[in-house]
């Protein structure tokens, strides 16, 4: 049990970072270049972390919360997870609630931390990232109530446990549609493309970079370590789904499989940005919609 | 014991503006007086609710009234108990906030009005809650509307004032007219207005009486489409009224509708889906409509709608449980409605509160004038974010709990077999996800333009912080926030009561262990989320030490001389979600472009009227008032003309008379 925690934990703590290593190094081979090593964004943490940090005099104590905040959320939402399909540390009735709630904490402070500058700037990222979260959020609780009704049960370590071999070899198709609309969620959530370009903060298009423009120093550190926390969250998510239908294995091989996975989910999302092109800002919802109406369709394949 | 601290309670409520109304002398003693009474009140029937909540039971009192049919029977069961505490608490932390926001001492004879209306405001809603009888009941409702009226109408002459509170006042009157013709029928077939008697009605064949009991407890309580009145007049009152009114007068619509559906046996599923439905278009329509506004009290009315809607979500899956007899939904639905009542009381009156503050501080509640208040108003501006979080359902606060609660009761809908229709309730999640993203969105643009970045006027810019008898309600409702987002598995065992007792149902298996269990979590992570984000903050703050750097100005991409009028407004802010509900919203828009090679001016401005009221009522109120002009031809005023037409009357009555029949 203990044993477990600590592994857990370890992994929420240690991994997320390295898989936006991945995703920066299959977007530099689609491009051509060499790219940044692995574990750049360990390093780029490292380094924020022992600079100092300029704030603007129109910030007050709201700006400085934000990251804290965002930061905390995201890890425990972490806890939630069943991380490779051993039960969560925190486990219960709609927990899946508390952590698409603790998602919208996170993003509520990073919005207000950016309007707390009085850039207008940071205004347009933080407006547009309340307004395709909250067309995000019931495509994510839908995905979520597909899996309730498909595993029978409530809590995220039913859900993405034991119990989804049989749904999978009951409901099959519901699950695929679910899975399709929670992979295009994770790429709204986390601020990928086609939704939003994490490479480039400066242009109007942008949404989640252009909210962080101020930040600086540890509380920096902060924001892009909480980001890649949750990157590694949604694909958590995604492979266990994915990696439900396999046989029963050992606890071993079915967490060797669920690395590989989340390492192959992140593959996946650089894939995804270098052979496409960021949506117009106008498509986006439509685009959350349609994961909306997927899910949907989903729920009455099992309702039916 | 418990009747005598009830009834006192009530008492000492209604007549507390009598000490202001006797000390005219001495404003500030008077005021203060009246403030005490009421918090004495309050604390009275905080004592009898959780007698009966926790304790022995309720009391039941019946004497004889020289009415006819009517009776003086008032009775304390546990769900007008659940609702007298918030009913009682919210008027008292408002009369403390009236100390500094509305004082005796500077106002007078406007101030005394005011607490007489105030004091018997709550003591009628105290009545209301308490009544057991159907005459009784309408006269706490009718007296709580009329005082509510003269709330509202205060001693504003603005134009837009008076038309709220007109509105108000008709708005009042049909729905009362709708519940004094559901009490007739009731009555009437019973033989007895008493609502001991109404016990197992049957609800075959009372959907009409249900469709009655929707318009006039939904009027009251603002569920959309019957919304319009509410929010003019919130935005028309001085602040801790509209705190008062927001708070808890809507809710007792929603009590009136639970006390009324407990009368009927197992009503039919299609009652709790209807509820449902209305409910989910409330939270959706509210929160979008509250979207688009831009002055502060009307966008908290609109969140009203939208609180309204969700209550009503939970009633409506208590009650569509009711009709399968399964008592984990009606247990769910039913807590987390109850809970959300008390919630909304306690976020929404901290949130007017918090505008009135702005209001006194910058002498304006308009968005676009507003801007950097959190620097000069510290503690405001700190207690709004706690009850901006709160409203959004954001952990770790009391929103988060009931809006779980209820979410978790319509997935409970998940386990009926396939093929059932009633599991789409679980859809309600979905939707809840979805008012609770777009309200969370909608008070980052409030508390982000309102006190975050620069000051968008000189107003703005002059604003001081408020008085602590302001502040003081403002700490007390964020604390009890807090404390229920921590808590919520302590307040469980009683919100089951509430249900049990309500649904008629056995206590024991009512709210599933695992569910008070759950809770539990919640609470605990919600403690784990504070000591999480505090170790952060304070592992930040020292890896920041000694390592200060002069603070600059807000990177503007280059661009060095920034200025207020260039920050993001609210409206640009919400625009992308406003354009999404265009359809519903209908907005004005008055737009000049700039034209030619050297344009001079160029003008836009937006406002969202009220879909209901302003498109749909007040066209169809002028239409009758000009077809009844039209008629006035009829009615020159020479005695010969009407004589010609009662003649001209007769001969046709005749000629039908004997023609035709």
């Amino acid at each position: 049990m203990v044993l477990r925690a600590f592994f857990q934990v370890s992994l929420l703590l240690l991994a997320p970072p390295l898989l936006v290593g991945i995703v920066n190094r299959v977007k530099a081979l689609f491009a051509g270049r060499r790219g940044p090593p692995l574990l750049q964004a360990y390093y780029d943490l490292a380094k924020l972390l022992r600079k100092g940090a300029v704030f603007s005099r129109t910030t007050t104590w709201v700006f400085r919360a934000g990251p804290a905040i965002g930061l905390a959320a995201v890890f425990l939402s972490g806890l939630l997870l069943p991380l490779g399909g051993e039960r969560a540390l925190v486990s219960f009735r709609g927990d899946f609630l508390l952590l698409a709630y603790l998602l919208a904490l996170g993003r509520f402070f990073t919005a207000l931390a950016a309007l707390d500058t009085g850039s207008s700037f940071e205004g347009m990222g933080a407006a547009r990232e309340v307004s395709f979260a909250s067309i995000a959020e019931p495509a994510l609780f839908l995905c979520f109530v597909v899996l309730a009704r498909a595993t029978g049960t409530l809590s995220l370590s039913g859900m993405l446990g034991a119990g989804l071999g049989a749904a999978w070899r009951e409901s099959a198709p519901a699950l695929l549609l679910a899975g399709i609309a929670l992979f295009v969620v994770a790429l709204a959530e986390n601020a990928r493309i086609p939704v939003d370009d994490p490479n480039t903060h400066l242009e109007l298009t942008m949404i989640h970079e252009v909210m962080v423009l101020d930040h600086s120093g540890p509380d920096l550190a902060l924001i892009l370590y909480g980001a890649s926390m949750k990157l590694f969250l949604f694909g958590a998510v995604v492979v266990r789904l994915a990696l439900g239908g396999l046989p029963p294995a050992s606890a071993s091989l079915a967490g060797a499989a669920f690395l590989a996975g989340l390492g192959l989910f992140a593959a996946v999302v650089g894939v995804t940005e270098s052979v496409m092109a960021r949506l117009r800002l106008t498509r986006v919802p439509q685009m959350l919609v349609g994961a909306s109406v997927l899910s949907t369709f989903a729920l009455v394949l099992l309702l039916r | 014991m418990t009747a005598g601290l009830a009834l006192s309670a009530v008492a000492l409520a209604t007549s507390s503006g009598l000490f202001g109304l006797l000390l005219r002398r001495r404003p500030a003693l008077g005021q203060r007086l009246t403030c005490a009474a009421m918090c004495v009140a309050a604390v009275l029937g905080a004592g009898a609710s959780a007698r009966v909540l926790w304790g022995s039971g309720g009391f039941a009192i019946r004497l004889p009234w020289h009415e006819p049919l009517a009776s003086l029977a008032l009775r304390l069961d546990p769900l007008s108990a659940l609702f007298l505490v918030p009913i009682l608490a919210v008027p008292a932390l408002g009369s403390i906030y009236g100390l500094s926001y509305w004082p005796q001492a500077e106002l007078g004879w406007k101030a005394v009005r005011l607490q007489l209306f105030f004091g018997l405001v709550t003591g009628a809603m105290a009545l209301v809650l308490l009544a057991d009888n159907a005459l009784l009941f309408l006269v706490g409702w009718e007296v709580m509307a009329v005082a509510g009226f003269a709330l509202v109408r205060g001693d504003d002459e603005r134009p837009e004032a008076l038309r709220a509170s007109w509105v108000y006042l008709a708005a009042a009157h049909v729905g009362a007219f709708a519940l004094l013709a559901l009490f007739s029928i009731v009555g009437g077939a019973r033989g007895s207005f008493d609502f001991a008697e109404w016990k197992g009605l049957p609800a075959a064949g009372g959907a009409s009486l249900y469709a009655l009991a929707l318009v006039g407890f939904g009027l009251k309580a603002g569920l959309v489409p019957l919304h319009f009145w509410l929010p003019g007049a919130h935005a028309a009152a001085p602040s801790h009224v509209s705190a008062v009114m927001s708070g808890v007068l809507l809710k007792t619509g929603i009590y009136g509708l639970l006390r009324t559906l407990g009368f009927f046996d197992a009503p039919p599923a299609s009652w709790g889906l209807v509820l449902l439905a209305l409910g989910a278009i409330s939270g959706v329509l509210g929160v979008g409509v509250a979207l688009a506004q831009h002055d502060l009290k009307r966008l908290l009315a609109y969140h009203s709608v939208e609180n309204i809607g969700i209550i009503a979500m939970g009633a409506g899956i208590a009650l569509v449980g009711r009709s399968r007899g399964d008592a984990a939904l009606v247990a769910l639905g039913l807590a987390g409605g109850l809970l959300h009542v008390v919630n909304h009381a306690l976020f929404k009156s901290l949130l007017f509160l918090g505008a009135g503050s702005v209001q006194h501080a910058a002498g304006t509640r308009d968005l676009e004038h507003l801007g950097g208040l959190a620097r000069a108003m510290p503690f405001t501006s700190f207690f709004f974010l706690v009850g901006a979080a709160a409203i959004s359902g954001l952990p770790p606060l009391n929103g988060f709990a009931s809006e779980w609660l209820i979410a978790v009761g319509s997935l409970t809908g998940l386990d009926l077999p396939r093929g059932d229709r009633v599991a789409y309730v679980a859809l309600a999640a979905p939707v809840l996800a979805f008012i609770g993203g777009l309200a969370a969105a909608c008070f980052a643009k409030v508390h982000g333009t309102a006190f975050l970045g620069n000051a968008r006027s000189s107003k703005a810019s002059r604003a001081h912080e408020s008085p602590a008898p302001m502040i003081f309600p403002m700490a007390v409702l964020a604390a009890a926030c807090l404390a229920i987002g921590l808590g919520p598995s302590l307040l469980l065992p009683a919100l089951a009561r509430v249900s049990s007792d309500w649904a008629g149902l056995p206590a024991s298996q009512t709210l599933a262990a695992s569910a008070v269990g759950s809770a539990g979590w919640v609470g605990g992570m919600a403690a784990a989320l504070l000591l999480a984000a505090g170790l952060l903050a304070l592992g930040r703050t020292r890896l920041l030490r000694g390592r200060a750097t002069p603070p600059g100005e807000t990177w503007g991409c280059g661009y060095s001389a920034p200025s207020a009028r260039m920050e993001y407004t609210g409206s640009s802010f919400a625009q992308i979600l406003v354009e999404g509900f265009r359809w519903v919203l209908l907005p004005r828009v008055e737009l000049s472009h700039p034209r030619g090679l050297f344009p001079r001016s160029a003008r836009f401005r937006t406002d969202v009227p009220d879909v209901v009221l302003d498109r749909a009522i007040e066209p169809a109120v002028q239409a009758c008032e000009t077809a009844a002009r039209g008629l006035r031809g009829l009615a020159p005023g020479r005695i010969h003309f009407y004589a010609v037409l009662v003649l001209a009357a007769l001969v046709a009555l005749l000629c039908w008379r004997f023609l035709w029949w």
